[in-house]
């Protein structure tokens, strides 16, 4: 016996994308349901409590991008949201070096100097140059990607804003910003600084989380995607959700009940049920059938297409070019529970970057060494990893004394080589294990007593984080952030503004405009392109920069 | 021969000066009652973010503070602030203010009962003559312990966890509780944050001692000593006034009708017509429902704080200002205090917007964003009511 029921609207994955269309679709005043695989809400927005006193935000762990137009049309903090800043960071060399970043400009200048005193003086026009690149592309994060080839008025506005903007840059900001959509943060840095160690830790933004190295073309645009977050304003600044990441889930899930919708856990979508051409409902992994007129997927769109859709519902070129889409799985991390802060040799006492994003790669050559070990199917030798200690600031996430560390890795493949074979299924325990080995050495820089603190340790590779998490490769933007991936092509031409093939069926993810990081965006934008489509008369308001 | 410096001149060090000095990185004081105040130690961002996460130190002493004791004393003070002083137990403290014979608010405070006949007023105005004045013909004597009485405000989500981990025991104590904890040591479970968090009340001279336990105790080592910019972010959010900015204290004002009536500043639910005479009861009496302005709490529109903007109705007509503004980084909310005309809040709807001055890089700008009025604090975590209170 199947179960049926009629909603509204249905949302796949209970994401933080998915929760933040569903609120605004049920704050429309549809009926809306939520369904999610795991028996918890939160996709990569999550805090899970796997090892007794400590709590790990295992997936994404800071948070930057959330739009804060979001955050306030939510009214999230009324439901337990507490974004905390963070300051600084700094990156260790093998012999005792180190470069600290501080939020504090005078100290940031004079820390560089200490380095390389023309350094110093370029980190200004560096960060002129990112930051007109961010007041260029904020504003088109919470508008829909007009499509160019149409001639509806909404897309001629949408497009005609696009050139207004573009055009009052001038030709040589222009040329800038072509420029740095398509170039290598390498490449990037090489043109401002002069020091291996400044540059290596400003690099890392322009690979996180993608499969690309330093000197590959597209990366700084990977840099700009995460400088261009804020909180309260101060751009390009990150912090962490006070109880962890599932802190943000939380916060939309409460709204979303608040809001009469409905979230069920614990089976997730088998088959989209399509007829005629359009969406009716969901088949569920437990039996269960719901019907609704909308359905909106928040799982990437090789998932949403390729393994949950029946492939007579979709043109041959659409699934095509979804298969050709890039999703590579790039990165690994490890969660761990320290006793004790770990000893830190090469800094000062009470130095404030403790309470920062930590590295230990020296150079651009070490983190490009870095990404040919990805290229040939292994974990890197010695990863770039972006680790921090986020109980320094937030106390609830460890007992009293103890810590919580958070390790993002990268490079680690998806498709690990092992015996002349490239496979997901190559990541056994073993293997695993011995990634965390060398990331161990890479933290062991900074933290030499590092593995004498640990209580208990997550290791997820990029073949875990698909398999729980359920993003394709372990990709965890859902999808590359290179221009040919981006605005009106993302995640494929002519369908770029949440919509798909199969009418009513709605893609709310980071797989589309504007992509990947927990910012709420894509969720927000795919709501009201939704109501626009499906509902008369229901609207959610625009916001124009 | 230059000029030398008067030692009589300029601000002083407070109880604890010599605490605070080491950890300002801003070198930003201000003057408060005369004393060496920070504005900022650190940075107001971490300051702020401290007060809302972990738990904040910040030096209270320059409050003014006087003890009135004797028969007397509850009549007397029940005769000078709108609520009813009989209702405050032995243990107890409770917010008042207090008016002049036309009604006008003098200041406000928190007023201690610390025994039958033994009472505590804190409050930032200078209050001594007319503490005298309001007790004479009682049996009452009042002191003046501002320069004698340092204060410490220990506040935030861990502000319990640091107690106890310095060694006191206060997992019974309510909101407006208060004990001797240690003999010469008070503790009271009050703050102008809106959030969990305790004032430590001591001898001036033992100040230091006090500060440095609760230093050493913190168990996760993220309090930090604030100055007044993060605190002012916090009171603004937890919807609290401050006199001088919010409203005129009546004796401070040299221009006629600056005051205003408890009714006109949200203290309404302060005035006890029941419990008898009291100061201003008669003025109040005659204008309890017919407020000239009202202070409101608001939301406003876009992101930029409205501070010091004119306020309008329909976008045109002059209807009031805002006196505190700022963006709340925890309710993520623009919000402000602002001064409304009575004829402006005539309708359902009020149509009210704040004229705000912008400039960016050299270029001035001018924006009118909708002011939304809200009832209740912008800011009230449940932490702040829990008993036994949370560690975190």
């Amino acid at each position: 016996m199947t179960q049926t029921e009629e909603y509204d609207a249905i949302v796949a994955g209970a994401g933080h994308n998915g929760l933040t269309a569903a609120c605004y679709l049920a704050r429309a005043g549809l009926r809306v349901l939520v369904v999610e695989k795991n028996d918890w809400i939160g996709g990569a927005a999550v805090s899970r409590s796997l090892h007794e006193g400590w709590t790990y935000s295992n997936c994404s762990y800071v948070c930057s991008l959330l739009r804060r137009e979001i955050v306030r049309d939510l009214d999230l903090p009324k439901y337990g949201l507490q974004v905390i800043p963070y300051e600084g960071g700094a990156s260790f060399t093998r012999d005792g070096g180190r470069f600290a970043y501080y939020s504090d400009a005078d100290a940031l200048r004079r820390e560089m100097a200490r380095l390389s005193p023309r350094d110093a003086d370029a980190y200004r026009h560096y960060s002129r140059a990112i930051m007109r690149q961010c007041r260029f592309i904020r504003p088109f994060l919470l508008r829909d990607a007009p499509d160019p080839t149409s001639l509806r008025p909404r897309d001629l506005g949408e497009l005609a804003y696009l050139v207004k903007k573009a055009h009052g840059l001038g030709r040589r900001e222009l040329g800038e910003t072509l420029r740095f959509w398509t170039m290598s943060i390498g490449d990037f840095l090489d043109d401002h600084f002069e020091n291996d160690l400044i540059k290596a830790h400003l690099a890392g933004s322009g690979i996180i989380g993608t499969g690309l190295g330093v000197y590959s073309p597209g990366t700084a645009y990977v840099l700009l995607h995460h400088y261009m977050g804020d909180i309260d304003g101060g751009i390009g600044a990150w912090g962490f959700a006070r109880g962890g990441m599932g802190a943000i889930s939380g916060a939309l899930a409460a709204a979303f009940k608040d809001m009469g919708g409905t979230i069920r856990t614990g089976a997730g979508v088998e088959r989209f049920l399509v007829e005629d051409g359009r969406a009716r409902g969901v088949a569920l992994s437990d039996g269960a059938e719901f019907r609704a007129p909308v359905i909106a997927s928040n799982m990437d769109v090789k998932r949403t297409f390729l393994e949950h859709t029946d492939p007579r519902d979709l043109p041959d070129d659409f699934r095509s070019q979804v298969e050709r889409f890039k999703i590579r799985g790039s990165s690994a991390k490890l969660n761990i529970a320290l006793d004790r802060l770990p000893d830190m040799p090469a800094a000062p006492e009470h130095a404030s970057f403790i309470r920062g994003d930590l590295h230990a790669s020296e150079s651009l050559v070490e983190l490009e060494r870095a990404y040919d070990d990805w290229k040939d199917g292994r974990w890197s030798a010695r990863p770039y990893i972006d680790m921090l200690i986020p109980s320094r600031i937030d106390p609830t996430l460890a007992p009293q004394g103890a810590e919580m560390m958070t390790v993002f890795v990268q490079y680690a493949p998806y498709d690990l080589y092992r015996n002349g074979i490239r496979s997901p299924g190559n990541w056994t325990g073993e293997a695993r294990r011995a990634m965390a080995d060398a990331v161990l050495d890479q933290i062991a820089v900074l933290f030499p007593d590092i593995r004498e603190r640990i209580e208990h340790t997550e290791i997820r590779s990029p073949a875990d984080i698909e398999r729980e998490v359920g993003l394709t490769e372990g990709n965890i933007f859902q999808g590359e952030l290179t221009f040919d991936q981006l605005l009106f092509n993302r995640p494929v031409p002519g369908y770029a503004q949440y919509d798909s093939p199969v009418k009513g069926l709605y893609l709310v993810g980071s797989s589309a405009h504007p992509g990947g990081g927990v910012m709420g965006a894509p969720g927000a934008n795919a709501a009201r392109t939704i109501l626009r489509r499906e509902t008369s008369g229901k609207r959610m308001k625009g916001y124009a920069a | 021969m230059s000029v030398m410096n008067d030692p009589a001149l300029g601000l002083i060090p407070g109880p604890l000066h010599d605490r605070l000095e080491p950890l300002s990185r801003a070198k930003a004081w201000y003057g408060w009652a005369g004393y060496i105040a920070p504005a900022v130690l650190d940075t107001v961002e971490f300051e702020y973010f401290a007060l809302r996460n972990q738990a904040a130190l910040f030096d209270i002493s320059p409050m003014h503070t006087y003890r009135v004791t004797g028969p007397g004393a509850l009549a007397a003070l029940n005769r000078m602030v709108t609520r009813d002083a009989a209702k405050i137990a032995p243990g107890r403290v409770a917010y008042c203010a207090w008016c002049d014979e036309d009604g006008m608010v003098i200041d406000d405070g928190t007023l201690f009962r610390l025994a039958e006949d033994d009472w505590r007023l804190c409050c930032q105005e200078p209050m001594l003559t007319w503490l005298l004045d309001a007790t004479w013909g009682f049996d009452a004597t009042v002191t003046d312990e501002s320069d004698t009485l340092a204060g410490i405000a220990l506040q935030g989500p861990t502000s319990f966890a640091v107690l106890e981990a310095a060694g006191f025991d206060l997992s019974d104590m309510r909101p407006f509780d208060h004990r001797e904890v240690e003999p010469g040591l008070r503790i009271s479970r009050t703050g102008f944050t809106g959030d969990l968090g305790y004032e430590l009340w001591m001898d001036w001279n033992d100040a230091v001692a006090v500060w440095d336990r609760l230093w050493d105790a913190d168990p996760r080592g993220g309090m930090r000593a604030i100055g007044s910019h993060a605190l002012d972010i916090a009171r603004i959010e937890a919807g609290f006034l401050a006199a001088g900015i919010d409203f005129q204290p009546v004796h401070a004002t040299e221009r006629l009708h600056r005051g205003q009536t408890p009714f006109e500043l949200g203290l309404g639910w302060m005035v006890d017509w029941t419990k008898g005479h009291f100061n201003g009861r008669r003025a109040l009496w005659q204008v309890r429902d017919r407020p000239r302005s009202r202070l409101l709490r608001v939301d406003v529109g876009g992101f930029k704080p409205a501070r010091d903007a004119l306020v309008y109705h329909a976008k045109r007509r002059a209807a009031g200002h805002i006196t505190s503004a700022v963006w709340s980084p925890t309710a993520k909310r623009n919000i402000a205090l602002a001064h409304v005309k009575a004829g402006a809040l005539d309708r359902r709807k009020p149509d009210l917007w704040a004229e705000i001055y912008t400039a960016q890089e050299g270029r001035w700008d001018r924006r009118m964003a909708r002011l939304t009025p809200l009832a209740g604090p912008f800011y009230k975590p449940p932490r702040a009511r829990q008993t036994p209170p949370a560690r975190t």
